[in-house]
């Protein structure tokens, strides 16, 4: 900027006096955001101090604040994560193609893109509403006293497949959880990819199209191998987002207190000895880091604060490391890519 | 002749891509319809017995004064959540706002490139924090190390554990990032032709900041502080742990109070029986929550396209 070279004898007295004081209005005001972030990571980790340790890594949930652990938590977050990403990035990516490649402009593409915005805007906890409503009770359809029961006499509350048990309806168990947090996530990731595949420019396609590749062709082997750093870094950002989010999932039901990881497996020997559970898990019971925190900070037992701030301990470490790869994604992709 | 697509098997697949590709769009479409009818399949129509509209009058839930979904006798006045809502709303617009605005001209106008870069990174830093732990962060800081030794150790008020203004304070450092970079944004679309006409003129950086570039971009700011307040209407973590859980008339912001985000946590959690009218009341705040935020973000897309400059 070269806005300085302003003549200065035209400035008088007052206006300079004003002008210097805004500047260093905003300049706190900038900085006071900085200082804040400081001042509040330093207070959790001065509030975790102590407890924050291996045990309380390894250790399930307890009454008594000594054996108190994270292990759930961690285990519950990482399989919720795991199918969050297993729907919502096919999904996501799929629409973001469709959006940018596929859709003219009629009334059917203008109505996808303003539901979009409008989305991207509903509180989080309204999603925690649909999801109990429809993946954790399914409307009230199953079970004893369900509609089915009353309407038709023929109730339903358990199916076996291949050995593994899921209820009906689904209950509070991982795959709500993944589900809920992939309509939650899906606008953003949408968006991210859509910018991403906005970046590629137009020539790679029409030299791919001239060359008598498909459209379908030129998006698989063009188009999406260049988008792909820019949709891994929306991705991994709005994976983030889901690892923090808490609100709709208490919503859903998840109970804080989960004293075993879901299908059995808290081990890699337990992975070895039996693993079928893997089936099993995504129909198991489940908790997530963040709901332990939010039970953990409004316990009346000043001890349990510790293990609070060790939980966002926890937490914002795995943001970090996650943010840390997008990062290096996002520079990576730079280096190579040069249109 | 030669142009025109063969009927194959290829050209088969490629349609059937499209349409998967399609149905993928189509399910942010499909969400939105989702959400709808699931608030007001409760509130409203009522899948399992009376609606909660049937129960309880639209009049008696607006203008009702008292919220006691479990304590008889039932109540269901919905005024006390959203006094508590407008109290975190205002307290974090008083302190998110400005504090936003002025980052966004310090950014835009004054910071040299170097300091953008040391600066930039904090603040996307204070955006990905997870909501909780402002929650915590209010609750285990704010209340006791800022608002108790002001308010109880200099005026001699009486300041509870939970209270509003814990709440307001930290969602407002919450959308600090936000209102910053979608301001940033509006700022840096205003032409350097603008501001170079105004030191034409004779005028000082303040007044061409303050007179010409923040007008022009107004219909970006303001759209800014909507979908800011949006947000801070649908917060929820943070005011759940930092506000309390008991509706709360009041004119007090020291007082604990509850939001219609923290009543949806409480009556979700607490696992009120299916079919009860405790039970519907979600989602009759769940609805009322959703319109409000709905108003807000269609305001700000309106505001944004209605008065915005085109500047070639």
């Amino acid at each position: 900027m070269t806005e300085q070279t302003t003549h200065p004898e035209l400035l008088t007295p007052s206006g300079k006096k004003e002008t210097r004081l805004f500047a260093i209005l905003c300049a706190t005001a900038t900085w006071s955001s900085a200082f804040v972030l400081i001042v509040l990571l330093s207070a959790v980790v001065f509030k975790a101090w102590g407890w924050f340790d291996w045990d309380f890594l390894t250790s399930y949930d307890s009454r008594r604040p000594q054996k108190a652990g994270i292990f759930a938590g961690l285990i519950g977050t990482a399989w919720m994560i795991f199918f969050t990403i297993l729907f919502s990035v096919p999904i996501g990516v799929g629409a973001a193609i469709y959006l940018e490649e596929y859709a003219k402009d009629n009334w059917l593409s203008r109505l996808i893109r303003i539901n979009l915005a409008n989305l991207a805007g509903v509180p989080s906890i309204v999603y925690g509403i649909l999801g109990v409503t429809v993946f954790v009770r399914a409307f009230g359809v199953f079970g004893d006293d369900g509609h089915l029961d009353s309407f038709v006499g023929w109730s339903i509350s358990e199916l076996n497949f291949l050995g593994v048990k899921i209820s009906l309806p689904l209950g509070e168990v991982v795959l709500s959880g993944a589900m809920t947090m992939t309509l939650l996530i899906l606008p953003v990731i949408i968006i991210a990819a859509q910018e991403a595949l906005r970046g590629v420019p137009p020539s790679v396609r029409h030299a791919s199209l001239a060359l008598g590749a498909s459209k379908w062709q030129t998006i698989r082997n063009q188009v999406l191998p260049a988008a792909i750093p820019g949709i891994m870094t929306g991705v991994i950002l709005s994976i983030s987002r889901a690892i923090g989010e808490t609100a709709p999932l208490i919503c859903l039901g998840i109970a804080a207190y989960v004293p075993f990881a879901p299908g059995g497996i808290d081990s890699p020997e337990a992975l070895m000895k039996q693993p079928e559970g893997v089936l099993q898990a995504p129909f198991d019971y489940f908790t997530v880091i963040p709901i332990q925190i939010y039970n953990w900070a409004l316990d009346h037992r000043s001890a349990y604060k510790g293990h609070a701030a060790a939980g966002i301990c926890v937490l914002l470490l795995s943001l970090l490391v996650l943010n840390g790869l997008a990062i290096l994604i996002r520079n990576r992709a730079n280096r190579h890519i040069r249109w | 002749m030669f142009l025109e697509r063969p009927r194959t098997a290829e050209a088969f697949k490629e349609r059937l891509i499209e349409i998967s590709l399609f149905l993928c769009a189509f399910a942010s479409v499909l969400t939105t319809i989702a959400i709808i009818f699931v608030l007001f399949s409760e509130a409203v129509f009522g899948l399992s017995g009376a609606a909660f509209f049937q129960e309880v009058s639209v009049v008696d839930f607006f203008t009702g004064t008292r919220w006691s979904p479990v304590l008889k006798p039932q109540e269901f006045g919905v005024l006390p959540l959203i006094v508590g809502t407008l109290w975190v709303t205002g307290v974090a617009a008083v302190v998110g706002l400005p504090i936003g605005v002025l980052t966004a001209v310090y950014l835009s106008e004054y910071a040299k490139p170097q300091v953008r870069n040391v600066v930039k990174p904090f603040l996307e830093l204070l955006a990905g924090i997870p909501t909780i732990v402002y929650g915590f962060f209010g609750l285990a800081i704010v209340t006791p190390y800022v608002i108790d030794p002001i308010f109880q150790g200099l005026f001699g008020f009486k300041v509870g554990t939970f209270n509003a203004l814990a709440g307001g304070i930290v969602v407002g450092i919450m959308i600090i990032p936000m209102v910053s970079s979608l301001t940033e944004d509006a700022l840096r679309a205003v032409p350097r032709s603008l501001r170079e006409a105004g030191y034409a003129l004779g005028s000082t950086k303040f007044d061409v900041v303050v007179k010409i570039v923040l007008p022009a971009a107004f219909s970006g700011v303001v759209s800014a502080f909507l979908l800011a307040i949006s947000r801070a209407v649908g917060e929820t973590m943070a005011v759940a742990i930092a506000c309390g859980s008991k509706p709360n008339l009041t004119a007090n912001p020291l007082e604990q109070i509850q939001t219609m985000t923290a009543y949806i946590v409480q009556a979700t959690g607490g696992e009120a029986a299916a079919g009860t009218v405790q039970y519907q009341s979600v989602y009759a705040v769940g609805l009322t929550l959703f319109l409000m935020t709905l108003v807000l973000n269609i305001i700000s897309q309106w505001v944004m396209r209605r008065y915005r400059e085109v500047y070639q």
